[in-house]
């Protein structure tokens, strides 16, 4: 596997908080939620770090972090891009905004656009439904969003 | 508390704070500083209201005024107006959509009236970060009781004879699963709390647990003295900042005051809760999952039995309830169970708490007694359908459940009544559809979610629903055959009776639901290829109506792919081929000019 180029304050960090979980494996959701948060998404060196601190089989890493879909195993964009598609915001159109989001960025759900600005993925209610349908950008909720508002938040970030 | 001549109680849920709820909160501090009042009047962030279509919501005591839609500027108003000059802000108070008369308190609003609330008896009454203000509210009275004056299997006991039926979907009796964790010998037992929520459109645990997180930290307690356990995990969603955030803050002062931990109240009962984080997976919320997703593998489901309260987490017994379940404990002790069993049906007793949402004019928070009519709820409660449409459906249950119709509307909701009609209770999400639903569509939504979420673990569930997607999309785009229907209901009946876990067994629930209820749909979309909501692209176009279109120019300018052309005050032609279906034309025109055909 490809050699490490992780930055070396990271890694220490990351090995630090998998030594307060006590190395151990039924902890390993717990280490891989710090090593998402450190370094934004988990490539393959850091799934294999977590194995090695967290003692258990780099195969093992890979089947739970792709179990998963909070664990992502490529980048998000600078401005990562969630659309809910629970229902409330679905019955409420989610779909079309979604489709106008595609359309714009020209990436499907779960992808990166090739300068690394945008990111778009889907999510499962953040129980703004009042706000339905709900976008959010990086922190930012956008409430009541319709497809002809999606040219409008992209430009706030270009 | 009691220095303070006023209160602004500010809600704090997730739904106000994304419309500037923070803002709202430091506007009135910084306002309130100004005009020296610093002293008599105390800003709080509470749990959620409820009636989050109103949000921001801010509330004011003593008087109860309760001013709706607030925003940040609306805060010089508040404070120079109501506090100062001790007159209402008219303009910010709820109208009655009836009447066309303006309502300043909750208990007057017909959001509220049919609402009793227990499990939310305290969300946005109490700041959820200072358990002081829990402890006033009779807070951690009932662990008290409980450990000085009850032993375990009388306070189980009491919660038999309440008849609490878990709130997490199944309705399994509360206390008789606290009896059968208790017998089961062994070194180690555990409790959990299910805070997985993963219904797309649900919001009750997570209300519960940002705006009152000691109420379900106080039932774990009871519940471990009962089975006697001396930990509890609390399993929550990595996507609840929130209420993470609040139940880190209680499990702190909890310890502090010596009501977790070791030795509470002195009588030698010890217990600690941790949390437990989620990652994304539905099935984790289903219990055996949930566990082995906490041990730190993957969240595959193990048939049961054994079930968790005979060998779970780490193979000891392990006590999994749910949020709301929870919430309702400390209130059963102290009321008691006669009183909690005369509120509800035969079966079901006590209160059921609903996340309302959809094309309903009220969306929000709600808690009714079981038993109250499904039309109730929508019309009463929700005050009906947005924008003057027609209802056509609501759905219960989330992915588990079904869409009941016009006929279901006077049921009186409860677990088995709901069973009856082919949907379920579920966690309570309720999501209300209009005439413009397509219910085929609705099926494949709740499909794709099924396909997206299966664990992949059994053959019937992995594959089989692949399957019904897939002729579920060939419906919307006009492509099914009669076959396809037939071989849609018999391979539903095939994954229900077949598959491991709950999540399979109940995935075709909104399939046949919506076949059911809605058969006319569906043969529509067979043999007429047409979607009578006009949803279905395929099956669709947007075309302006010459003669009633006046030359507006509204729907070219927000076309996002400018496929409609035309002069001013020239009948405008959307082109077929650039048209992406979006729809903003269609929502735009004042005039009726564009039809879906
Ligand atoms: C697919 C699936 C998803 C579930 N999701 C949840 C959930 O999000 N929250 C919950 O409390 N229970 C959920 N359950 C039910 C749990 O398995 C379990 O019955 C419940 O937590 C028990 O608590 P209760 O008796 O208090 O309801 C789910 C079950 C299945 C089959
Ligand atoms: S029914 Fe579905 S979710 Fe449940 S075990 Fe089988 S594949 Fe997994």
């Amino acid at each position: 596997m490809a050699d490490i180029k992780l930055p070396a304050g990271k890694v220490e960090e990351l090995k630090e908080v998998c030594k307060k979980l006590g190395n151990e494996g039924g902890e390993l959701i717990n280490a891989l939620h710090a090593a998402q948060e450190l370094f934004g998404y988990l490539p393959a060196e850091v799934q294999e770090l977590v194995a090695n601190e967290m003692n258990v089989s780099v195969a093992h890493v890979y089947g739970v972090v792709t179990f998963y879909s909070f664990f992502s195993m490529i980048p998000k964009g600078e401005h990562p891009i969630s659309i809910c598609m629970g229902t409330a915001c679905y019955v409420r159109g989610a779909e079309k905004v979604l489709d106008e989001f595609k359309r714009h960025l020209d990436v499907k759900v779960g992808e990166t656009t090739p300068d690394g600005k945008f990111s778009i993925s889907c999510l499962r209610c953040v129980g703004a439904c009042g706000l339905a349908p709900v976008v959010t950008v990086g922190d930012k909720v956008y409430g009541r969003v319709a497809a002809e508002d999606v040219k409008g938040i992209l430009e706030e970030y270009k | 508390m009691a220095k303070y001549k006023n209160h602004i109680l500010v809600c704090g849920g997730t739904g106000c704070r994304a419309s500037q709820g923070e803002e709202i909160v430091q506007n009135l501090g910084k306002v309130i500083e100004e005009n020296s009042l610093e002293n008599e009047v105390q800003v709080v962030r509470t749990g959620c209201f409820g009636f989050c279509e109103k949000g921001p919501v801010v509330k004011m005591v003593p008087d109860n005024t309760f001013y709706v839609q607030v925003t940040p500027e609306d805060a010089t108003e508040i404070v120079s107006e109501h506090l100062v000059k001790g007159r209402k802000v008219e303009r910010l108070l709820y109208t009655d959509p009836e009447t066309q008369e303006r309502v300043s308190e909750s208990k007057d609003m017909g959001f509220y009236k049919k609402q009793i609330r227990i499990a939310l008896r305290n969300c946005g009454f109490i700041n959820p970060e200072n358990i002081d203000e829990y402890i006033a509210r009779d807070g951690y009275a009932a662990l008290g009781k409980v450990l000085t004056e009850l032993t375990p299997e009388e306070a189980i006991k009491v919660i038999i004879d309440s008849g609490l039926r878990g709130r997490g979907g199944g309705g399994f009796p509360t206390g008789l699963k606290w009896d059968i964790t208790r017998k089961v010998e062994a070194e180690q037992k555990y409790v959990v709390c299910n805070a997985d929520e993963g219904d797309p459109g649900a919001f009750m645990d997570r209300s519960i647990l940002e705006g009152d997180p000691h109420a379900v930290l106080e039932a774990m307690a009871i519940n471990g003295y009962c089975t006697g356990a001396s930990k509890g995990l609390i399993y929550i969603r990595a996507e609840y900042p929130l209420a993470i955030s609040r139940l880190k803050i209680a499990i702190n002062q909890a310890r502090e005051y010596g009501l977790l931990g070791e030795d509470i109240f002195g009588t030698g009962f010890s217990f600690d809760v941790e949390l437990r984080y989620g990652a994304g997976a539905f099935v984790c919320g289903e219990e055996t999952s949930l566990i082995h997703s906490m041990e730190g593998l993957r969240g595959e489901p193990t048939v049961k039995p054994p079930f968790p309260s005979e060998s779970g987490y780490k193979g000891m017994p392990t006590n999994v309830n749910n949020v709301e379940t929870y919430a309702n404990i400390p209130v059963i002790i102290l009321e008691g169970a006669e009183w909690f069993s005369s509120i509800g049906t035969e079966k079901s007793k006590g209160t059921k708490v609903f996340a309302l949402a959809g094309k309903v004019n009220n969306v929000g928070l709600i808690e009714v007694p079981m038993g109250t009519s499904l039309r109730e709820v929508i019309f009463d409660i929700g005050g009906g359908i947005k924008d003057g449409k027609k209802f056509k459906a609501v759905q219960t249950g989330g992915p588990s459940g079904g869409c009941l119709t016009e006929k279901h509307l006077d049921i009186p909701i409860d677990y088995d009544n709901l069973l009856a009609c082919g949907s379920m209770m579920g966690s309570g999400g309720m999501i209300v559809m209009d005439e413009d639903d397509c219910m085929v569509s609705v099926a494949k939504f709740y499909l794709d979610f099924t396909v997206e979420e299966s664990c992949g673990k059994c053959a019937p569930c992995r594959i089989g629903n692949k399957r019904l997607y897939e002729m579920l999309d060939k419906l919307t785009e006009g492509k099914g055959t009669e076959e396809d229907l037939t071989l849609l209901r018999n391979l539903s009946n095939v994954i229900k009776d077949t598959s491991l876990c709950g999540l399979g067994q109940t995935s075709p629930n909104p399939v046949l639901s919506t076949m059911e209820n809605f058969a006319d749909e569906y043969e529509a979309h067979v043999r007429h290829g047409k979607c009578p909501a006009g949803q279905c692209k395929s099956l669709m176009q947007y075309v302006i109506e010459a003669e009633k279109c006046i030359g507006c120019t509204l729907c070219s300018r927000v076309c996002p792919v400018d496929a409609i052309t035309g002069d001013k005050k020239e009948p405008h032609l959307i082109s077929q081929e650039t048209c992406i279906k979006c729809g903003a034309c269609y929502e735009k025109c004042k005039f009726g000019a564009i039809s879906i055909q």
